[in-house]
């Protein structure tokens, strides 16, 4: 789904040239859950934006879903998104103008679907959002808004979702109700997940964990086991 | 492809929170368009006004215009169709009001006959028009009336008749306010034009004769007979002519205001831009987030480009609708320069040219801050301290090129001459680049040389108008524009009456008295005696034409022209000649001519010698050609000049030219003869003298109005006071379009206030809650409107006094005397106005409570 090869990442600021990613190799399978951990400033948003597509690397090949984004331009690649990408961010990046509802139907009207109110209303009654279509997200709590970026998330059927820090700005009730919603959604719909995250716990919940140091990986490991969110509470 | 519904779905959401604010940045094109709207308008409504009053502008069907009487044969000529005609002789000579004994220099117009056949002279009261031909009575201008406080019934003298005045003129025919107040006119009947005395005038006598043809298509009349009346030097024209001079001339003129909207539109424009840059920059966290969710570049500029066009069209009808409005006014401001009615009529196609016009230019100028919108990056959802838009877009660079295109092809269809508007475009441009360079230039300047070891007050005050997103070089470019407009026109104004108040400085002379005929002369020199007035110069000054030039005959230069066929009255002056030819009007005129041995204070001389006297029938006869009148009808010295001094032909031979500074009140010549030949011709005498108070000057010339009436005297109380009354009149028109360009300025200057509410209300809270107290804070906002104002009256103050020196300079040859108490008042005008703006329009920042606009952070 996602194939990382000799991908580097080099910013060059006051003259000096940083290298943030070096020389970093990884593939993540159809369906696999992974997250990647690391301390701060090690790499993981770069790393999360490169195989999104939202930056290019120096050097390296990335490959989503078969297709090589080096080739694509920022147009082509902004379909790409469209049609198999989902993202959800640590500030939930809604759209300020927009209501619940309309964030929601965005990516599914940017794809000319039809239907799209009644798809996005099922989606938000899904993350318990039923009776809040019309709010704007100044009217809405953080875990409320975390779940309309969700159900956006979620909106196109993505072959593959990023997330950077979902939990991040949230508290621990809120991040485990909303990291429960991510997993359950994941596995409903079989999409690839790839999370940065600080949480351990969080980590812990995906399948394989990259741990990113320096730019470098230092281990890749598949995590001990699988454990189905909704249940961790009981662990 | 998305459905173009789309875009405007997505357009109306992204923008749900701040369409007032879109609406409010598009308030600065408004006024532009209502300006543009209404001058268009009025432009074609006066172009109908004058097709439909033609007839009654010029009065009759055809006018001929002479120096002299019409001779037997141009007569027969003129009366080869079945006419009505009238006549009528003007020329300049003293009133006598009998009831207070005061007099004035006028422009008695002796008539005869039932001119105006079309339209009326209106008087008060009614019947005067026609009582007054019928009887001694005068008609009176209605200004003079007022201004010596007489009425209909008193006398007035005139040479050396008394007339009854049957009325006040209220209108004439074909004249405008400004006509009337530089040669005030007063009527009377043409058959007491001798027993007054007035056959004996010296000066130019004017005759005009009117005709009505009550059988035959005048048009078609006057061009069969036009090579007869050509050939003798006589001027005609028809209502189609008139239509014609009238239309050309006001072309020019709401020409000239139609650009001056434009300018304004321009510059409303250009705050559009830097308006929609902001907002593009507020937006950019959100066009990222969609460019994430899979929107293209292009389609995310598309989503912003609708709101811009909507707004824009939004914007350009209320526009249009406004200058519907403004339309009404500009009657109303023209009223002194326009010699008809006009009359309100909407004008689709301007109001739809208006819409367009500024649908167009607000799309163009924020195409440049809205293409950055496709430079906006999706990683800014990851990332927020990134550099919003990155690298250089050659496309800005088009729509640079394509906004020139633009202005050079609006300028063209207005002014329909591709030089004209590739001129206006690259002068547009100039003045812009000028305005922004020196703007940016002060900035700068006071940046650096600002004391460090100023209060803090007010080093925060000029912090503030560096803060991030600022307006200042905007604000300073238009509203210093504005300012240049005014200031120019002023400093003009100023030059103008400086010029004819030092003219007569240091014990020159202010007094002219003229139409002296030569037996008054001593008559005349024993008065001023008696008054203890200095005669300061006595000119004697002979009519004549010239009839040959360097072998050139006039009557053939004229006759040619006349064959050609298109000649038309006042053409002469842009016509092409080849190499050789004389220029035509030199024929055509009537030349005032001096004697003398000497030059003149005013004078230099630049080529060859002046003439020694002449003592002898063969001595040759050398004289002497202002230098400008040579050049520009292309005599060159050493070429045989024959003249006709009213009968006499006289040969000479050009010996030299001279520089003249014409705008000295002083007389000045084309042509100088020297002495020993004119000495015996027919002449008049001019007399300078210098009166040293009103009380003087009015006593003196009642003497020279009693003893000898057909003598005419002009003091420079009354010249300064008509040109004073002139420059008004016509300042208005001016000040009426300047106020467009620094509204606009004032305009951008509150939507830039408002644009920047929300982060001054930040800055002051943040102050308030750091210690300062609102008095502090209100003083910080003062100085930064101080400061914005200030240099934004320097840049306008300084720009216009350039352009006034240079004006002075090379129009009038004289330096600028700089009024530095005009200079400060409209300095302080311009400032002041900026201040109340800034500071009414951010009178929320103060009043809100801290705890709200923190909370409203999210
Ligand atoms: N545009 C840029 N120019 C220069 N350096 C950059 C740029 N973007 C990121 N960096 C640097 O790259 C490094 C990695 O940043 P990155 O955001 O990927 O770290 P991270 O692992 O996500 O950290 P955190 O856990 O704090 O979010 C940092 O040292 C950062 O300073
Ligand atoms: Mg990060």
């Amino acid at each position: 789904m996602l194939k990382i090869e000799k991908v580097s990442k080099t910013y060059t600021a006051g003259g000096r040239t940083l290298t943030v990613l070096d020389n970093i190799s990884f593939q993540v399978g159809e369906s696999e859950t992974v997250s990647i951990v690391g301390p701060s400033g090690s790499g993981k948003t770069t790393l999360l934006g490169l195989s999104a597509g939202l930056d290019r690397s120096s050097t390296g090949t990335i490959e989503l879903n078969g297709v090589s984004l080096g080739a694509l331009d920022e147009d082509e690649r902004a379909v790409l998104r469209n049609q198999y990408v989902g993202f959800i961010f640590q500030n939930f990046q809604l759209l300020p103008t927009l209501t619940a509802l309309e964030n929601v139907m965005v990516p599914l009207e940017l794809r000319g679907e039809k239907h799209v109110r009644a798809r996005a209303r099922e989606l938000l009654e899904q993350v318990g959002l039923g009776d809040r279509l019309h709010h704007y997200p100044a009217q809405l709590s953080g875990g409320e808004q975390q779940r309309v970026s969700l159900a956006r998330a979620f909106a196109n059927r993505p072959r593959i979702l990023f997330a950077d820090e979902p939990t991040g700005n949230l508290d621990t009730e809120t991040s485990e109700l909303v990291a429960g919603m991510i997993f359950d959604l994941n596995r409903q719909a079989g999409t690839t997940l790839v999370l940065v995250t600080h949480n351990l716990d969080l980590a812990a919940s995906t399948g394989r964990i990259i741990k990113l140091g320096k730019g470098h990986i230092v281990s890749d490991e598949t995590s001990l086991r699988e454990v189905p969110s909704d249940k961790k509470k009981t662990l | 492809m998305k459905k173009i519904s789309w875009y405007f779905l997505m357009a109306w959401r992204d923008s749900r929170r701040d369409q007032s604010r879109l609406l409010l940045f598009i308030a600065a094109i408004v006024l532009g368009i209502a300006a543009l709207v209404s001058t268009l308008s009025f432009g074609r409504n006066l172009r109908e006004d004058i097709d439909d009053q033609a007839k009654e502008l010029l009065g009759a069907d055809m006018v001929i215009y002479s120096n002299r009487p019409l001779s037997k044969a141009d007569e027969m000529l003129l009366d080869s169709l079945p006419n009505r005609h009238s006549e009528e002789c003007s020329f300049a000579s003293m009133v006598y009001f009998v009831r207070n004994g005061q007099s004035r220099l006028v422009q008695v117009r002796a008539i005869e006959g039932d001119y105006p056949y079309y339209g009326e002279l209106e008087t008060t009261p009614a019947a005067a028009d026609t009582d007054f031909r019928e009887k001694q009575e005068a008609l009176v201008d209605k200004t003079l009336l007022l201004q010596y406080g007489a009425k209909p019934g008193d006398s007035v003298r005139i040479g050396e008749l008394s007339f009854a005045i049957a009325g006040s003129l209220d209108k004439a025919p074909g004249r405008n306010e400004i006509s009337m107040t530089v040669a005030p006119p007063v009527y009377i009947p043409l058959r007491y034009m001798e027993p007054a005395g007035l056959l004996k005038k010296g000066s130019r006598v004017n005759y005009q004769y009117y005709y009505q043809y009550l059988q035959g298509d005048p048009e078609q009349f006057a061009q069969q007979i036009a090579p007869r009346l050509e050939a003798v030097g006589l001027h005609y024209e028809t209502i189609a002519m008139r239509k014609n001079r009238m239309t050309n001339a006001f072309q020019h003129l709401t020409e000239f205001m139609t650009l001056i909207s434009f300018i304004a539109l321009l510059l409303g424009a250009v705050g559009v831009a830097s308006s929609v840059n902001i907002y593009i920059r507020e937006k950019v966290s959100d066009i990222a987030i969609l460019r994430c969710l899979g929107l293209k570049a292009r389609q995310a500029f598309l989503v912003y480009l609708v709101q811009v066009l909507v707004v824009g069209v939004l914007g350009s009808v209320l526009g249009a609708g406004l200058g519907l409005v403004l339309q009404q006014l500009l009657p109303g401001v023209f009223k002194d320069i326009l010699p008809l009615e006009t009359r309100f009529r909407v004008v689709w196609p301007a109001f739809f040219e208006g819409i367009a016009v500024g649908v167009i230019v607000s799309l163009l100028f924020a195409l440049l801050p809205l293409l950055s919108v496709r430079k906006i990056s999706p990683l800014l959802t990851l990332r927020v301290s990134l550099e919003p838009v990155r690298g250089r877009d050659p496309l800005r660079w088009l729509v640079y090129i394509v906004i020139l295109g633009f202005i050079a092809f609006f300028s063209y269809l207005r002014m329909e001459n591709g030089r004209k508007a590739l001129v206006f475009t690259v002068s547009l441009l100039g003045a812009f680049l000028v305005l922004t360079g020196i703007a940016r230039l002060f900035l700068f300047l006071i940046r650096r040389a600002f004391p460090e070891r100023w209060p803090y007050l007010w080093r925060q005050g000029f912090a503030n108008l560096f803060r991030p997103n600022n307006q200042t070089v905007i604000l300073i470019v238009t509203i210093g524009l504005g300012t240049t407009f005014i200031g120019t026109l002023f400093f003009v104004q100023q030059f103008l009456i400086d010029q004819v108040t030092t003219s007569a400085r240091g014990g020159e002379g202010n007094m002219v008295l003229f139409d002296i005929q030569p037996d008054q002369v001593k008559g005349i020199e024993g008065l001023a005696g008696q008054y203890h007035l200095p005669v300061k110069q006595e000119i004697p000054i002979v009519t004549m034409r010239i009839v040959e030039v360097r072998g050139q005959r006039g009557d053939s230069v004229l006759g040619q022209v006349a064959n050609g066929g298109s000649h038309r009255r006042g053409q002469g002056f842009g016509e092409r000649m080849d190499s050789n030819a004389v220029g035509r009007w030199v024929f055509e005129q009537e030349l005032r001519v001096t004697y003398r041995d000497s030059l003149t204070g005013s004078e230099k001389l630049v080529a060859g010698q002046l003439g020694a006297p002449v003592s002898g029938p063969n001595d040759p006869i050398s004289i002497s050609l202002a230098e400008d009148f040579a050049k520009r009808w292309n005599i060159r010295v050493g070429d045989p000049v024959v003249f006709d001094v009213q009968g006499v032909r006289i040969a000479t031979v050009v010996g030299s030219l001279r520089k003249v500074q014409w705008q000295r009140l002083e007389l000045s010549f084309f042509v100088v003869f020297p002495r020993g030949v004119l000495e015996r011709a027919p002449q008049f005498d001019v007399m300078i003298t210098r009166v040293n108070t009103p009380e003087e000057s009015a006593r003196f010339q009642r003497a020279i109005v009693e003893k000898f009436p057909n003598v005419s005297v002009i003091d420079l109380q009354l010249v300064l006071s008509v040109l004073d009354e002139v420059l008004g009149k016509i300042g208005d028109v001016i000040r009426f379009m300047a106020g467009f360009c620094i509204l606009t300025g004032l305009i951008v200057l509150i939507t830039s206030v408002l644009i920047s509410k929300y982060q001054r209300i930040r800055e002051s809270v943040l102050l308030r809650t750091l210690g300062a107290t609102r008095r502090q804070v209100r003083i910080i906002l003062l100085l930064e409107y101080f400061f914005l104002g200030t240099l934004a009256a320097a840049t306008g103050i300084l720009l216009s006094l350039v352009f006034a020196e240079a004006l002075a300079r090379w129009s009038f040859e004289a330096p600028l005397m700089i009024h530095w108490v005009a200079v400060a008042e409209i300095f302080v005008a311009i400032m002041g106005l900026t201040m109340l703006i800034g500071l009414y329009n951010s009178r929320g920042v103060l009043n809100r409570p801290p705890l709200e606009v923190l909370r409203r952070e999210d």
